[in-house]
């Protein structure tokens, strides 16, 4: 993986195209992280290096992060993340306190975007698995929103007699890590850090995003990609 | 800065110069050049109607223009700083008391054309 990058997630507005094409886009606010750990397989057992990005004031933080930062020779950093490199040579290439902005990402078309997703609370089965639910009418009485039978578990017949494992059901929804793949890089300003790509993205406004190179491209656009090249 | 100015400070570029459109208001008849693209050829289509609503700030302004066609209302909305809008042009004044002219959809006929005219006659009046 040649760079990744975080970033905060500013808003979504709308892009208006040469062509006239209108497209949803959401701003991000990439960078500016500066690298606060290089990781190599001799000293840590795999390769990679760690990313920091945004100040903190240090009663914020703790000790032992002030520390690590300080050793990066940052002031404290509220959010920090990793990503692996392929070998010890493309770890060292990255150097401690190092700063890497947009401009990394530069001629780089598709991204990844990886937040947290919105936490919905507890949710039905109808919410969160997009289950149809039960009959309006037809004699149906207070089961109109249920997600109906559950599986027979009365035996132990094949996996004990216990409710199968991850059987969907209600419970928490959102706040949980999700990954937007192949979004089209629309825009990069690297001096002020912005990144514009096409489309949604995961968490709320102000939230940290975790932001690669698309990593496999969606099939129907990786075709269309190599039709138009 | 705040995360609506990052994103206005985004925008700015797209947004049509102050100035682009003429000062008309809700009720006014207007023409909407509009740029079609058909293929690789490139032609302007002109759209009369009635400003019947505006909607959104600032990148996301776009204006409901509502005209009959063979008995028939038509309505189109365009994004006022598309790149696509080429012009506007003020045609006829006319006189609401409202922001949403929402409810000319129920009206035909006599009723519907007269209000488009009031304000004129009436500058013409104290003229």
């Amino acid at each position: 993986m040649p760079v990744a990058l975080i970033g905060k997630k500013v808003g979504m507005t709308r892009y208006f195209l040469d062509n006239g094409k209108n497209i949803p886009v959401t701003v991000i606010a990439a960078g500016p992280c500066v690298v606060t750990q290089v990781k190599t397989a001799e000293k840590h057992g795999y390769s990679a290096v760690q990313v920091g990005m945004e100040d903190v004031k240090a009663r914020r933080s703790s000790m032992p992060l002030i520390g690590h930062d300080a050793k990066a020779g940052t002031a404290p950093k509220r959010f920090h993340r990793e990503f692996r490199c392929a070998d010890d040579g493309e770890a060292n290439g990255f150097e401690l306190g190092q700063v890497l902005t947009v401009a990394a990402l530069d001629g780089i078309k598709f991204v990844d975007v990886i937040g947290t997703s919105k936490g919905k609370g507890f949710q039905g089965q109808m919410k969160r698995h997009h289950f149809k639910g039960m009959c309006a009418s037809h004699g149906t009485e207070r089961k109109h929103r249920t997600g109906g039978s559950i599986g027979s578990h009365g035996t132990d017949r094949g996996h004990g007699a216990k409710i199968k494992k991850g059987k969907k059901m209600a419970g928490q929804m959102g706040d949980t890590q999700v990954t937007a793949r192949s979004l089209d890089v629309v825009a990069a300003d690297p001096e002020k850090n912005l990144l514009i790509v096409k489309g949604a993205v995961p968490g709320a406004n102000d939230g940290f995003v975790v932001i690669r190179p698309a990593i496999r491209l969606f099939k129907r656009k990786a075709r269309k990609q190599a039709g138009k090249e | 800065m705040n995360r609506t100015q990052v994103i206005e400070g985004i925008v700015a570029g797209q947004l049509k110069p102050e100035g682009f459109m003429p000062k008309f208001s809700i009720g006014d008849t207007i023409d909407v050049h509009y740029r079609i693209i058909e293929g690789d050829k490139e032609r302007v289509q002109v759209f009369q109607g009635v400003f019947i609503a505006e909607k959104g700030r600032g990148i996301n302004k776009t204006i409901t223009v509502r005209r009959i066609v063979a008995n028939e209302g038509v309505e189109r909305v365009f994004p006022v700083h598309s790149p696509r809008l080429a012009k506007v042009e003020l045609v006829r004044r006319g006189d609401a008391r409202r922001a949403k002219l929402f409810y000319l959809r129920e009206r035909f006929g006599k009723a519907r054309r007269l209000r488009d005219q009031r304000r004129g006659l009436k500058e013409e009046a104290t003229a």
